[in-house]
């Protein structure tokens, strides 16, 4: 077969440089915003401020492209509309994605106070079971914060007992545990409104939950779904950035396929011809 | 005298007029009787600040919320009240409004009592449905025991097992076998560990060399003692080697460098991926296309189906990992069970079917009815 | 008596589970609790278990001077450098045994943790992902050829998601009036997504759910032991 018979380095070395090329001449192709990244931006929208929200860092530096420019701009977001916010992690790795964001937004939002305003809860193993026991007592799970200090000591901790003083919950997802696990327990067991962003790989197993009884209230998917939010608050950052170099990825895999698929036709005729 | 009368008129027009506070507690209903719902509202009272206690039998008071005429709870609000609550016991709560000075007038005082209950009523379509399954897998275990014959389709995964195991004696080369990167708490990596029991039997058998790197510790014991038990079984003990089991890493891609760099340095001629997988599904598979191995995957995992599908020869999709042990062993009594899922798939199917063409006609009572709260 | 009680235990525990699903009282609602517990203890426990092994069977390759040894020479030092680092000096707020050590941690930028975490660990990570890319970019050079109708499907269904989900989309269908919306390449690819991707998703979804509770009921009742090692 002459489709499998080209050296698929040559496939590595065109996606390189498309890939590359752009990050380095930036293109500024246009974004579009689509219903699942506008009702994640509602959700954050009407809640009240001075509510208190959770955002989970689940994962870790390899998918940090995709998830770290969701969870900045949901943070700005969550800041900008002076909701207070716990964050969790259920993913070792995700502690330190979190404190990356944090300290680079905190010149931006001085104002911000750690223990007031946001609290980095840090990173507990047993996904499922985490979460359940969270739904219990979320103090019996979490008696310190990441840096150690009594849950007890922190001021927006006080009233916070269990996810019915949580007004949403958003997973930033990787894999497992992750949103699934959110959905299941804190989501369909407590009925809280949980929202995800997710990798572009795993979107498609994750969209189910996107349905008609809300078990996942829209959704960020892959880098587009990051530069569509960062549209919708007017923060470009990354993910604006990367979208372009995308972009040129996806044309360049179509332009392989079609050629594939012109070399097996061609093939295809030569060998009829043959016969 | 006569401003004195007219004050008195105003205060009685006053507590006339001004409302009196609702004030509830309620069980939850469904819990283990762990906690209470208070609910208020101080609509038309009087008073700056506003407190909900807990009142003991010595009268000493225990605040649970305050709120003031600023906050979202005021007037109507609500809360789960859960601290350390005994089932069947009675807790005596009080609304108490406060002046400027934060002086208390204690407003109306409500007892409430937790209770638990035997059974969630939220939750009896789940049993039902549960039902339902159980009683038909039991069902056809127990009559393929009694001699009944059972058809199985062909799956061809697992048919080419015995093929791969038989190249790579003859090219001399490893089998490979990654039972994905989820812990034994996922059923997937416990369907991959069955066939791995299997499998080793197989490659026993062929006294043929098998490689089984793990990334979880509880997957590393687990895994061991089902190659040892494979090698006994096919009376080849001498033949297992502990070290054909290993820990690499729990990292996803630390794990993933660790299994191609296997790939690359030990070319196995076959690669067996069966477990639960994530974005590692199609570099693992793509590195062993590369280096030519016959591959088989197998996962639940719907987002990385087709990355396998597309880079691999064989490819167990979905139940076809769980159906894998029964399929392999042909005992009557696992292929029973497949059987019991069979009907319970058509039971939900019909259930399926039945509650689209309601909601089409604008009938929810059966979408309720299935919906767990 | 080697598998009975093993299986025993098995039911006992698989019983209380599903009743305690059911059954909010207590002590289901608290043994259901307590279990969940235990695991998170073993799992903790268990990962001693696998780092003992690791550098076992490293130890072994570097002793017996097996084929590739300086891999696992590296493969080893790289495990003493992190953990000894994190021992000595902690990660960002955390001390470690000597402390925060704030000579090193200002000769170098950060702790020396972190410093290996953000400028060796993260890329390498990032690294071993992205390989994906390139391998998604061949496989479908491979897989999207128009051989039947339902790979025609497959491959015109893999094309309009591919420029949907890309600024692309935006490009080249953003300049259609708005009565036509709904051929935006990016509603296109939502569309395809939410709806046929979805379908299929839960088919595959349902038949592994009944495919885990198939299995799970097997290995409460005991017909399932190869996990046991086999009967």
């Amino acid at each position: 077969m002459a489709a499998k018979t080209l050296d698929r380095r040559w496939i590595f070395l065109f996606l390189f440089i498309g890939v590359a090329l752009p990050l380095i001449f930036v293109i500024g192709l246009p974004i579009e915003t689509t219903e699942n990244v506008r009702a994640v931006y509602q959700m954050v929208e009407d809640t009240p401020a001075g509510s208190t929200v959770l955002i989970s860092f689940d994962y870790d530096p390899a998918s940090k492209p995709e998830l770290h420019p969701m969870g900045r701009a949901l943070l700005q977001h969550c800041f900008e509309k002076d909701l207070k916010v716990i964050i969790t992690a259920l993913w070792p790795m995700g502690v330190m994605m979190a404190n990356d964001i944090l300290d680079d937004l905190q010149p931006s939002y001085p104002n911000k106070v750690y223990g007031q305003d946001y609290v980095n809860m840090g990173f507990k193993a047993g996904g499922m079971v985490t979460i359940q026991a969270m739904g219990k007592h979320f103090k019996g799970i979490y008696t310190t914060d990441s840096n150690g200090t009594p849950v007890e000591n922190i001021p927006m901790m006080k009233h916070i007992d269990n996810f019915e003083n949580i007004a949403f919950v958003i997973s930033l997802s990787a894999g497992a545990p992750g949103v699934k696990e959110w959905v299941q327990v804190a989501g369909d067991t407590y009925g809280r409104q949980v929202s995800s962003g997710v990798t572009g790989v795993s979107v498609s197993s994750v969209m189910p939950y996107v349905n008609e009884q809300k078990q996942l209230t829209g959704l960020l998917a892959g880098l587009k779904g990051a530069a569509e939010y960062e549209y919708l608050i007017g923060h470009p950052g990354t993910a604006t950035s990367g979208m372009d170099a995308q972009s040129l990825a996806h044309l360049i895999i179509i332009i392989f396929i079609i050629i594939g698929n012109i070399t097996y036709w061609r093939n295809k005729k030569k060998q009829k011809k043959e016969v | 005298m006569k401003h004195t009368v007219f004050i008195l008129f105003l205060l009685t027009t006053a507590l006339l007029f001004a409302q009196s506070p609702i004030f509830t507690i309620a069980d939850i209903p469904n819990d283990d009787g762990s906690a209470l719902v208070i609910t208020w509202d101080c609509t038309g009272v009087q008073g700056e600040q506003f407190f909900v206690s807990l009142q003991d039998a010595e009268n000493h008071t225990l605040d649970i919320t305050a709120f003031n005429r600023e906050s979202s709870s005021f007037p109507r609000g609500s809360l789960i009240y859960r601290d350390s609550l005994t089932a069947g016991k009675q807790y005596h709560f009080v609304l108490a409004s406060a002046d400027s000075a934060l002086v208390r007038t204690p407003l109306i005082s409500k007892t409430g009592t937790p209770r638990a209950q035997w059974f969630n009523t939220d939750k009896i379509s789940l049993l039902i449905m549960a039902l339902i399954l159980a009683i038909s897998i039991v069902y056809f275990i127990y009559s393929a025991k009694g001699g009944k014959n059972l058809y199985i389709r062909r799956i061809n995964g697992l048919e080419a097992m015995e093929e791969s195991v038989g190249r790579a004696t003859e090219m001399g080369r490893p089998i490979l076998f990654v039972p994905g990167i989820n812990d034994l708490d996922d059923m997937q990596t416990i369907a991959g560990l069955t066939i791995l029991g299997q499998l080793a039997f197989k490659i026993a058998e062929h006294d043929s060399k098998l490689l089984v790197p793990v990334s979880r510790s509880m997957v590393l014991s687990t895994a061991r003692e089902i190659v040892k038990e494979a090698y006994l079984k096919a009376g080849r003990p001498d033949a297992y080697d502990p070290d054909c089991v290993f820990y690499l890493t729990d990292d996803q891609f630390g794990y993933v460098a660790g299994v191609d760099g296997i790939i690359v340095r030990e070319k196995p001629a076959a690669n067996f991926y069966l477990g639960a997988f994530y974005a590692e599904s199609l570099i693992l598979a793509e590195t062993g296309f590369s280096s030519g191995a016959i591959q088989t995957a197998g996962t639940a995992m719907p987002s990385q189906i087709p990355f396998f599908v597309a880079a691999c020869d064989y490819t167990l999709i979905g139940e076809e990992l769980f159906a894998a042990s029964a399929y392999l062993s042909k005992e009557p009594h696992q292929l029973g069970s497949l059987k019991g899922q069979d009907v319970g798939k058509a039971v939900f199917l019909i259930v399926l079917i039945v509650g689209i063409i309601l909601e089409i006609f604008g009938v929810h009572d059966l979408k309720n009815f299935l919906t767990v709260h | 008596m080697k598998r009975r009680i093993p299986l025993t235990i098995t039911l006992i525990v698989g019983l209380i589970v599903i009743c305690s699903e059911f059954i909010p009282h207590r002590p289901f609602s608290q043994i259901s609790s307590e279990l969940e517990v235990w695991f998170m203890i073993i799992s903790g426990f268990a990962i001693l278990l696998g780092q003992l092994n690791l550098i076992k069977t490293n130890v072994l390759k570097i002793q017996y001077k097996q084929r590739n040894w300086p891999y696992f020479v590296i493969t080893l030092a790289s495990f003493f450098l992190m953990v000894g680092t994190g021992a000595l000096w902690g990660s960002q707020q955390n001390a470690g045994l000597l402390g925060h050590g704030t000579a090193i941690s200002s000769a170098i930028g950060s702790k020396p943790f972190d410093y290996l975490f953000n400028n060796v660990y993260q890329n390498l990570q990032a690294t071993m992902f992205s390989l994906l890319a390139f391998f998604i970019a061949s496989a479908a050079y491979r897989a999207f050829i128009a051989r039947t109708t339902e790979s025609i499907l497959l491959l015109a269904a893999a094309i309009l998601v591919m420029l949907g989900n890309t600024s692309l989309g935006t490009l080249l269908t953003g300049w259609l009036p708005d009565s036509l919306s709904f051929l935006h390449l990016p509603k296109v690819s939502e569309f395809i997504m939410k709806y046929p991707t979805t379908a299929g998703q839960r088919a595959i979804m349902i038949g592994a759910g009944l495919g885990i509770i198939g299995s799970s009921l097997r290995i409460i009742l005991g017909i399932e032991r190869s996990y046991l090692g086999g009967d």
